[in-house]
Formats: structure tokens, sequence, C-alpha cells
């Protein structure tokens, strides 16, 4: 990678002169090409905005809903408790944009005597999109049933903890086969190792939870003798088989990206082999591991059919890795088919979608940056 | 003496420690593959792949599946390949390394990469059904639901967004690899900027170009998530006919079979044979993917 770019630079300026030479002519077809291309190229960028902007708009009604329900309180509450307010209230009466709504709902959450009555009101008025928000940041989900419940903490940790086991898992491997492949593997075999991960890398999901659902989950059932056949830990490997290629890929471009300088002084200074590895390319590499680690996070957090197929799909708190968890893009996978469009459930789906989306987003471009900013300094020898 | 003996030691114990860690990773591939070779390969048959599932899917065989993954994946890539292809040209051959342009758009297609499958699930739901189906339906068929629903053209337009970003990657270093001579002579004979892309950069890329093809048909062929609610469906009687129809697909009909079929161990065999051509299908693109990336790569280094 590194290399190309280099390449690149050194050859940027011949072809740059030599553009300058023949474009003094003016072509319309040259120019049109540029144009479309130009405007083709921005498409990914057009994707990223309209994706969150989409994901990010169904989601939205829940806001809108407990906004207005809370205005609706907020009223409510001035108009028993305090007359300062009431002249505010009055005049949406005629009418006023929501904003001042929203003015006055900051005041009046503030003022404790509110707290009493929005305390109240949310017993006795249970309207479906207001009970919504409320509920999201509780541990029950149960979004069918008569009182629907949006906890969506369980979910959250689910996905952490299946996080947790699968890197647990994959980061020791896939590092340490990457260390083994940069340092120490004669060129046999890495042309074993490296398309062995290639094709691990374009192994479907579904197929690898096919494979934890039918061979794994009993095999690990009969190694550990645990009660529920699927749980997080099953799931927890088979993404952490998902995740491999990931982390090994980033891993390996990072070790060789390492100058061959480092390897060279090391060894000159009288270190082994060994101890060149450890104790000068890898801790040279410790960014682009990092970001490797970091990526495979992403794909472990995102991953849907793993999870539908081998977590067990239930909503539970506990901490122990022998129980059935349910991840955040499970339930999305699961419950989007049989939702009612524009229900709350819909929206409260989509939001667990945008958070999903910020996430992995941020995940990325930490990587990305933390990578670009860091490595590079360390690699130029600042 | 002693210190240097204790050092190889050591030296020997992390090497191996190294070692069987890839060898442990080659093990998983390998029983993968074995398991589901072993298990599924009783079920192939040239029956197999060209019948109808019969008696509420417990028999008969996947054929409508295998059309409807071939179906999408040939949609997807009349879509995702030309855009793929143009913003890799974009990227090497008009923005400047450094730009800020061409970052950004390298951040975005590098983010595009990494966002979970189930999101574009999502955006092809909130956009292309319930946004431009919507509107479409409103428009041209007043109000009657045609566009607005899951359907085949919908679902590979999701899949085309999340391969987008393998066409970009493999097309933009298969153009790396012409070299600058080849650009700098044609731009001396007098050709213009376009002609030189159109007749030399393009011709001599056009493996990358098949690579990014292929290895984003692998993908395609064989996510489930992004499809799960913008088109796939558990059985259709019918091969899909029109851009409007839903449609089977291999890997939702494995979910499906083996997670909320009635009879799961009835349907046992039927499950590792579809899992058995979905892998065979990956596998064979993939393999072929690598060839030709490893004689790019070789052309690159001569």
């Amino acid at each position: 990678m590194t290399k190309d770019q280099k390449k690149k630079k050194k050859s940027e300026p011949t072809t740059a002169t030599l553009i300058d030479i023949t474009q003094k002519k003016f072509r319309w077809s040259d120019y049109i090409a540029e144009k479309v291309i130009k405007g083709v190229a921005f498409l990914s960028i057009t994707i990223i905005v309209l994706i969150f902007i989409f994901v990010f708009r169904e989601s939205l009604p829940i806001f809108a809903s407990q906004k207005a329900s809370i205005q609706a309180k907020a009223i409510d509450s001035t108009a028993e408790v305090q007359e300062t307010y009431g002249e505010v209230t009055d005049q949406p009466a005629v009418e006023e944009t929501q904003e001042t709504y929203g003015e006055v709902k900051d005041t009046a959450s503030q003022s404790s005597t509110d707290k009493e009555s929005y305390n109240v009101s949310a017993g006795s008025g249970f309207d479906d999109n207001q009970s919504a928000l409320k509920t999201i940041l509780t541990k029950d989900w149960v979004p069918v049933s008569e009182k629907p419940r949006y906890g969506i903490l369980s979910l959250i940790i689910g996905t952490f903890k299946i996080t947790i086991i699968s890197l647990l898992f994959a980061a020791p491997l896939a590092i340490l086969a990457a260390l083994y492949t940069a340092s120490f593997a004669s060129k046999r075999m890495k042309e074993i190792i490296k398309p062995t991960i290639e094709l691990l890398a374009g192994f479907p999901s579904v197929v690898i939870g096919f494979f934890a659902l039918m061979v794994l989950a009993t095999f690990l059932q009969n190694v550990f003798h645990y009660d529920t056949r699927l749980n997080s830990f099953v799931g927890g490997i088979a993404m952490g088989i998902a995740a491999i290629p990931i982390i090994f890929t980033i891993t390996e471009d990072a070790l060789t990206a390492v100058p061959k300088s480092f390897y060279e002084a090391s060894l000159a200074l009288g270190a082994s082999k060994w101890q060149t590895a450890f104790f000068v390319i890898l801790p040279a590499a410790t960014p682009g591991i990092f970001a490797a680690v970091l990526l495979g996070i992403g794909r472990v957090f995102g991953e849907t059919m793993i999870a539908l197929m081998a977590t067990g799909n239930a909503a539970q708190m506990g901490l122990n890795p022998f129980e059935s968890v349910r991840t955040l893009a499970a339930t999305i996978g699961a419950e989007m088919a049989e939702v009612v469009f524009g229900d709350t459930h819909y929206n409260v789906l989509f939001l667990i979608g945008s958070l999903l989306f910020i996430f992995t987003f941020v995940i990325n471009a930490i990587a990305e940056f933390y990578v670009k900013g860091k490595l590079m300094k360390k690699i130029q020898g600042k | 003496m002693i210190k240097s003996f204790k050092n190889n030691i050591k030296g020997i114990l992390i090497e191996g420690l190294t070692l069987s860690s890839a060898v442990v990773i080659i093990a998983i591939v390998v029983v993968m593959i074995t398991v589901i070779v072993v298990g599924g390969k009783d079920q192939i048959s040239w029956e197999f792949l060209t019948s109808f599932p019969k008696d509420g899917m417990t028999k008969g065989g996947i054929f409508p599946a295998i059309y409807g993954t071939a179906l999408l994946v040939i949609i997807m890539s009349v879509a995702a390949v030309p855009f793929g292809t143009i913003t890799a040209i974009y990227l090497t051959e008009y923005a400047k390394e450094n730009s800020l342009i061409a970052k950004t758009i390298r951040f975005a297609v590098r983010t595009l990469a990494v966002i979970p499958s189930i999101i574009y699930g999502l955006f092809g739901l909130g956009f292309f059904i319930k946004f431009v189906g919507t509107q479409m339906d409103n428009t041209f068929l007043g109000g009657q639901l045609k566009w607005g629903q899951p359907n085949i053209l919908w679902a590979s337009l999701t899949m085309a967004l999340l391969t987008l970003p393998v066409v970009i990657v493999s097309v933009e270093e298969a153009l790396k690899t012409v070299p600058q001579d080849l650009r700098a002579a044609s731009l001396a004979l007098g050709a213009t900027k376009w002609q030189t892309i159109w007749k030399v950069v393009i011709p001599g890329s056009i493996s990358g170009i098949m690579t990014g093809t292929i290895l984003a048909v692998s993908r395609g062929a064989g996510e489930v998530a992004p499809i799960l609610f913008t088109g796939v469906a558990y059985y259709v009687a019918t091969l899909p006919a029109s851009f409007s129809d839903q449609f089977m697909v291999l890997g939702y009909h494995i979910y499906v079979m083996s997670t909320q079929s009635a009879n799961v161990d009835q349907t046992m065999p039927i499950q590792f044979g579809t899992t058995l051509v979905l892998l065979a299908l990956t596998f064979i693109l993939n393999i072929s993917a690598i060839i030709l990336r490893y004689r790019i790569r070789q052309k690159k280094s001569n």
C-alpha cells in the first residue's frame, strides 16, 4: 500500500507536466468525460450521507412524539404549579412554532416540581410513542406486548459481550499468525497461509453461522458441558472466525510496512530473529495492529447472520458467557420483517440502526486517522 | 553460552507459538470445509440443482434459490461495476494523490466497506422502498402499490452499494499497474487524456476490473443481511419474471431452513447441500479472483 503510494508520488510530476502540454487545446469530449467521472466519484460520499440521512430519518418519529408528549406534560404541569409558565403556554394555543415548546420543556424539566408530575403522567397515560423513549434506557426488550418496552441496554450489553469474546479468541490468533507470516514463514508457508486467509475472508457469514449452529455448538457443548446450546460463547467464537481475516490482513500489512532498516539494524546489533520480530517489528507496527483490532470490532459489532443463527437470541443482561444473548444487529434482522411500517417498533429498530452506523463510522474514523497519523510518523522516524 | 541457549529455547517457543496460531487458523478453515463437504456431498445431484422445493420445503431441489442468486448478482454487477470502475479511474487518473477530494472519497470508500451489512438493508428499506419506490408508485401508478415493496431490483441495488467498495479497491489496484510510460506514450502521440484512459488504461487493466467483478459477485452471492427486508422471500412458487418480483436466494434459504423450518432434522441434508452449493460457488469465484490478482501482481513486479 505505502509502496504504491510512494511510487505514485514519484511518477506524479511527470504525468502532470505532460497533461499540461496536451490540454492546451480545449476539447468538449474530454471536458464532459472529466466532469462525468468526477460526478460519479462523488457517489460514494453521497451514499454515506444518504445512508446516514435515511436511516436516521426513519428513527426520528420517536424523538418527535417524545417531544410532543413532554410538551403536553410541560404545559399541564406549568398550569398546575407555576403561573409564570402559564404566559408562555398561552401563546402556543394561538399559533406558535415547536421551538418555543422545546424551550418550555427545557426550563420545565429543570425544575424539580415538574419531575414529579412527569412521573405521575408516565404512570397514567401510556401512549405508545411516548413510552418508547422512556423505556429505551431500561433493560427490558419486549417490543410486542400490551405495554411494549424498548429497553436496548440488554441488547447493547449482549453485543459488547459477544464482541469481547470474539476478540479474545480472534485477535491473539490472527496477530500471532500475522507475525509468523511476516517474520518467520518461509516463502512456501506464506503461499499456504495467505490464500487460506483469503478463502476464509470469502466465507459467507451465513455459512459460518450454519457451521456454528450445526457443528460448533454441539462440539463446544460436549467439551464445556453448559446448559444452553446456543449462547454468546458459541456466537463469539463463530464471529471471531469471521473477524480473523480482517485482523490478520491489516496486521500483516502493518508488519510488512515496517522498514527493512529496522530489521537489519536489530540483527546487526546482535538480536536474534525472534527478538527482532517481538521487540522491534511488533512494537513498530502497534498502531496498525490497533487499527486491525478496531476494524475487527466493527466487523463483529455489525455481524447479523451469525448472531441470528448462533447466539440463541434471548435478551439477557447477565455476564455469564454461556447464556443466550441478543445483539443489536440481530434484533434488527429478526424483527424488521415482521414489523408494521411507521410503527414505534419500526422506528426504534431504525434508531438501533443509527447507533450501529455511528459506532462503526467512529471506529473506522479512529482506525483510519490513528494509523495515518501515528504509523506514518513512526516509519518516517520522528 | 547458557544465556544464548536460553534465548534459543525462548526463540523456538515463540516461533512455535506464532506457527501454531497460523496452523489453528488453517485447521479451522479445513475443518469447516470438510464438515460441509462431507455433510452435503450426498445431497448434490442434477435433480437437486434443477428442481423446485417440494412437500413444504422438506424435499426437492433448490433451483429457484440458485436462479435468484444468479439474477441478484447480475443486476448488482450491472449497477456496481461501472460506477466502481469510474470512481477508481477518478482516483488514479484525475484526482491528485493528496488532494482533499481524493482523501475524502477514499475515506468514504473505506467507510462503505466497514458499514455493517444490516445497515445497508435498513437503507434499502428506507431509501429505495419507502422513498424512491413509494414516489414512483405515486407519480406513475397513482398510488397503486408496485415499487413501494420489497423486490429484486431494490435488493440488487442495495447489494450493489455494499459491493461498490470491493470493485473500487480492486480496479484501483489494477489501474496502478498500468505503466506510466504507456500513458506518456499515448499522450505524446497526441491522444487526449480521455482517449488515453479509454484506449490505453482501461484495456490494460481489464483483468483488474474482472477481479473486482468476481470478488463483488462472490460477496453479493453470500450476503444475506442486506436483502432480508428488501426483496428476498422464504418461498416463491414461480421464478422472478420482472424487477418487481420477490425472489429466493441460497444464503437466505440456508438461514430459514436451519432456524425457522418446522422440522430442522428432517431437512438437514437439504441444508448441508445448499450450504455446500453456496460455499462451492463462492470458492470458485474467490479462487479465480486470487489467481487473477496474483497474475496482476506478477505483471506489476516485472
